[in-house]
């Protein structure tokens, strides 16, 4: 099997990856946003519900909450299982969402308590304190944070594979098997290397964007 | 009736009581100076007037309407809003918005208070959006940084960036302007710029509160003293008769202190 034909299959493989990455940070930073404030809510059984869910996400693998999204309808409620593909967007939205949550949390609490009472003192209501004056503020600290998780999410949408999600370790796994040559599965390492390098270069220029004020 | 009074403000912070009865009143277009050693709850009170912290019990009344009534029930966001606005507060960090640029700053909550809640078409906002922004420039030349106003506070010296604090107070057009240690976090050569604006407010006559460590600066700006120790005002008169001619023990021994170097 040639390197063309190769690359063209696991091209296929990429393309789910992608797809993969893009619907979970679509959907997790908005998302993300909703459980900080419910992490950070001052009515107690919500706070400790949302830090709860939290903590069993952010302490258990992604290839279990994968597993489980994906077999546990059916075993637990003779449910039909779901798409694989929706079982793994659902898992990564959720796993991704509560991470990010934790990074916003942390970006909103340094901001200083003085931005919000200048707010305050000028009569601006809480809604627009947040979004006029501490969000950009918190975008700008946690864009490096960020940068990070964002750049593990491109790898671990390998973890995609565990439910036969042909991604792109799995569309090089495929080859490996079928035509019994390895090389395939160094050859995805490339695939990885590139996308993290745009991804490293987007973020390089947002950080710099935001370099007009500290 | 005076233009502010203040009946008997207590506050309390769990054990600590920080206010036990604060009592004066000001007349329109006089400046008070607050002195006090640190502790004595000087700042806490400047909070109370302005909302950031709620009295446990007294009033507040600003030309005839009572802002702040403890016998009443608790008063909504909305209605604390309102209130808030006849006091403007300059803090003693600045607290500029570091995303901003000094005109940004300035006619940012006039725009929110013009345009909230009422529906406007491109037009007309475009026009009050330019109406508020002429008016923030006003300010910002008034504080002298005309040639600053694209600046971002980053690119301000201390002293600028509380001058443009100032002129964002007062683009809300307060009633009365509260500062709060204006020059305490600034190098001693930027401290005379910002004490030359407020100087220069009290002669469009200004109702101001300003709470100091600079002596000479209360005395020779102030209308009123009054020095706090403990959660209660020890001593209030002129300038001359607190600075001049102390009549407590305490306030004699501050002074000595505050002065003697």
């Amino acid at each position: 099997m040639g390197f063309w034909e190769v690359t063209k299959q696991l091209a296929d493989g990429f393309s789910v990856t992608l797809l993969i990455f893009g619907v979970t940070l679509l959907c997790s930073l908005p998302l993300g946003l909703v459980i900080t404030f419910g992490s950070m809510s001052k009515w107690k059984p919500l706070k400790w519900l949302t830090k709860t869910f939290v903590w069993i996400i952010r302490g258990t693998p992604l290839m279990l909450q994968i597993i489980l999204i994906f077999y546990g309808p059916g075993l637990l409620f003779k449910m039909n299982a779901l798409p694989r593909m929706t079982a793994v967007l659902i898992a990564f939205i959720i796993n991704y969402s509560c991470y990010f949550s934790e990074i916003y949390r942390g970006g909103i609490e340094s901001i200083s308590k003085g931005q919000y009472e200048a707010g305050q003192v000028l009569g601006m209501t809480k809604s627009q304190i947040f979004f006029r004056i501490i969000l950009f503020q918190v975008i700008k600290r946690i864009v490096p944070p960020m940068g990070n998780e964002i750049i593990t999410l491109v790898k671990d949408t390998s973890l995609a594979r565990v439910i036969a999600v042909a991604e792109l370790v799995k569309a090089a796994e495929n080859i490996v098997s079928m035509r019994s040559i390895i090389w395939p599965l160094f050859y995805v390492g490339a695939f990885y290397l590139a996308f993290s390098a745009v991804l490293t270069l987007v973020l390089g220029q947002v950080e710099k964007k935001m370099n007009y004020f500290n | 009736m005076a233009f502010l009074e203040v009946k008997g403000i207590f506050k309390d912070f769990g054990k600590t009581k920080v206010l036990k009865g604060i009592d004066f009143e000001l007349e329109k277009g006089e400046v008070l100076a607050v002195i006090g050693s640190s502790g004595s709850g000087k700042t806490t009170f400047l909070r109370c007037l302005n909302f950031l912290e709620t009295p446990d019990k007294g009033q507040i009344v600003v030309n005839g309407e009572t802002l702040f009534d403890s016998s009443e029930p608790p008063y909504s966001d909305r209605e604390k809003r309102e209130k808030r606005l006849h006091f403007g507060l300059v803090f003693q960090s600045f607290n500029l918005f570091p995303q901003m640029n000094v005109l940004q700053n300035v006619s940012l909550a006039p725009k929110l208070h013009e345009t909230s809640g009422r529906k406007l078409t491109k037009q007309e906002k475009g026009n009050v959006f330019k109406t508020i922004e002429d008016n923030a420039m006003q300010l910002i030349d008034m504080v002298g940084l005309a040639d600053k106003a694209k600046n971002y506070p980053c690119q301000l010296s201390g002293g600028q960036q509380q001058r443009v604090a100032i002129a964002r107070a007062l683009a809300l057009k307060p009633d009365i302007l509260c500062f709060d240690e204006p020059t305490s976090a600034l190098d001693p050569e930027l401290t005379g710029e910002v004490l030359r604006v407020i100087r220069e407010l009290k002669s469009s006559d200004r109702t101001m509160i300003v709470v100091t460590h600079e002596m000479n600066f209360a005395r020779g700006v102030a209308d009123k003293v009054i020095f706090m120790a403990d959660g209660v005002i020890e001593e209030m008169g002129t300038p001359d008769e607190v600075f001049g001619n102390p009549k407590s023990e305490k306030t004699k021994g501050f002074l000595e202190k505050s002065l003697g170097d």
